[in-house]
Formats: C-alpha cells, structure tokens, sequence
C-alpha cells in the first residue's frame, strides 16, 4: 500500500488519528454530566459524615440514654415528635440513611448479579424499596399528630 | 467478567501454595466487613420504618410490635446491630481519610487498629447499659 493510492478522505481520517504533540491542551474525553459514578462516589461521603452523628446519636439516645429501649412506646415517640428539630433530625437520617444505603446496595448488585436479567430485577425490587420506604417514612413524619388520645396511659 | 480461574500464561499447573481464593491482608478483611455491615443495616433500615410507620395507625399497634425489641434475644441483636452501624461508621471515616489526607493510604493498616481498638471500647459499655435490665430482670438481681 502507498501513499498515492490512498483517497483525500483516507488522508484526513489518518491526520484525525496522528498522536498530538505532548504539549497539546487536553480534551475533554467526557462529555458535562456524564460523570454520574463520581457524584455517587462523592455522596457516599459526604452522606456518610453527616450520618456519622445522626446514627451514632440516634442510636445513643434510644438504645443507651436512660433506660435504653425499655422507655420507648408511642407516648416517647410522641413527645419527641412534638419538636420540629427531633422531627427534621429524623427526616433528614431517614433521606440520608436510606439514599446511602440504597447507593451501596446498587454497587454490591453491580458486583455480584452475573446475568443482566438478574441485575435489572434486583435494581427494580430495590429501588421500590427505596421509594416505598421514603414515602411512608416521610408521610408518617409528617402527618404523626401526637395529641390524639393514648388509652393505656403516658 | 465472570471468569473463575486467572490467567496463568505459563499454562503449568498452579503450585499449591497459590490456590484459587484471594487472600487479602487486612484492606480486604475491612472491605468485607464494611459490605457486610452496610448491607445488613440497609435491610434493618426497612424494618425498621415499617415498624416505625405504625405510630400512624395506633398507639396499641405501636407498642405492641416496640414489646419485641424489649425482648432479651431481640435486645442481643440490637447490640449486634449497633456493633455492625459503628464499625461501619469508624471504617468509613477512616475510607474518607484514606481518601483526602495524603498521608491516609500510608496509615491504612495502624488506622484499621485503631478503630478496632476504639470500638471495643466503645462497645464494652454500650453493650453493658444495653443489656443491663434484661440480664438483672433473667438472673434475679434488685429488679
């Protein structure tokens, strides 16, 4: 093959392909908001520090704090509940907690579904758990009234 | 990429030290742990707001199903629960600072350590104040 024999578009596809100079400006290889997997490597961390002190704290204050789990019943829900910050703490646990794991569940399925049958099944049962689970925990958040009469007494 | 066996270019049988699982050092074993905690709590979450949803419906449905957790085995796994969310919790500050502080991938290991060190004293207490009615009430102390 020579060079003569080869078509002026044959010519401009090899310029196309020619290695650049070392000090040529980088190109962008990604196009803007392609990167999907980077935010969701980000938002695991930033979620999980924020998750940090509502978990710890929320497991401190109903597992160990005066009397543990032993104290908890609708009254305690209740009179916690009756304070916008406890109700914002646990709004915002819930989002947090739920969208973090449900992220870390995508990659264990990404890891270990081997047929794309199983993967795409697996990612639906999972993300109508995860739309299920912040629907009813917002809506119960939002909607709990806490003055309704309580028969066995608080 | 499912493939079972590596590659061995030699094409020799593989020598009997060098068998078929990875055997990671203590990266691997934190990495394990970490998925198997997160998973484990994800699906505790569920229950967990399930449960928590029948404040909604009525106070005796509430305090019914909050009974179980009273429960003396059901307390055990409580405290298997906090054990798993606080490894999770001190192995991903420690993958955050593997992550962002330059200095973080030359202190994995001794950073390993360290929180395993921190949760067992964590967890000593923790577990002592979570158990503490439930073991008083089962061997007939002062309660």
């Amino acid at each position: 093959m020579t060079t003569a024999k080869l078509t002026s578009e044959e010519l401009s596809a090899a310029a196309n392909h020619a290695i650049e100079a070392p000090n040529a400006p980088r190109k962008r290889v990604r196009k803007a908001g392609q990167n999907f997997e980077m935010y969701s490597w980000l938002f695991m961390r930033l979620s999980g520090i924020v998750l940090v002190v509502l978990v710890l704290g929320h497991l401190f204050i109903m597992n160990i704090l005066d009397g543990g789990v032993h104290r908890i019943n609708w009254g305690f829900v209740a009179g916690r509940w009756a304070s916008p910050f406890w109700q914002m703490w646990d709004l915002v646990m819930l989002w947090l907690a739920e969208l973090h794991g449900a992220n870390g569940l995508r990659t264990v399925i990404n890891d270990y579904a081997r047929k794309d049958g199983t993967r795409f099944w697996l990612k639906v049962l999972l993300y109508a758990s995860v739309i299920l689970t912040l629907a009813l925990g917002s809506f119960v958040i939002f909607t709990f009234d806490g003055t309704i009469e309580y028969p066995t007494g608080n | 990429m499912a493939s079972p066996t590596a590659i061995r270019p030699s094409g020799g049988k593989p020598s009997p030290r060098r068998g078929s699982l990875y055997r990671g050092a203590e990266g691997m074993w934190s990495w394990v742990a970490h998925r198997i905690t997160g998973v484990l709590t994800f699906f505790f979450l569920f229950a967990h707001v399930l449960d928590t949803a029948l404040v909604r419906v009525s106070p005796e449905s509430y305090d019914k199903v909050i009974e179980t957790y009273k429960n003396p085995f059901v307390n055990l796994l409580e405290v298997g629960l906090v054990g798993a969310v606080l490894y999770h919790a001190f192995n991903g500050i420690r993958i955050m600072l593997i992550d962002f502080w330059s200095k973080g991938p030359r202190y994995q290991r001794q950073m390993l350590w360290a929180i395993v060190v921190v949760w067992v004293l964590v967890m000593l207490p923790g577990a002592y104040f979570m158990l503490e009615r439930n073991i008083r009430h089962i061997f007939g102390g002062g309660a």
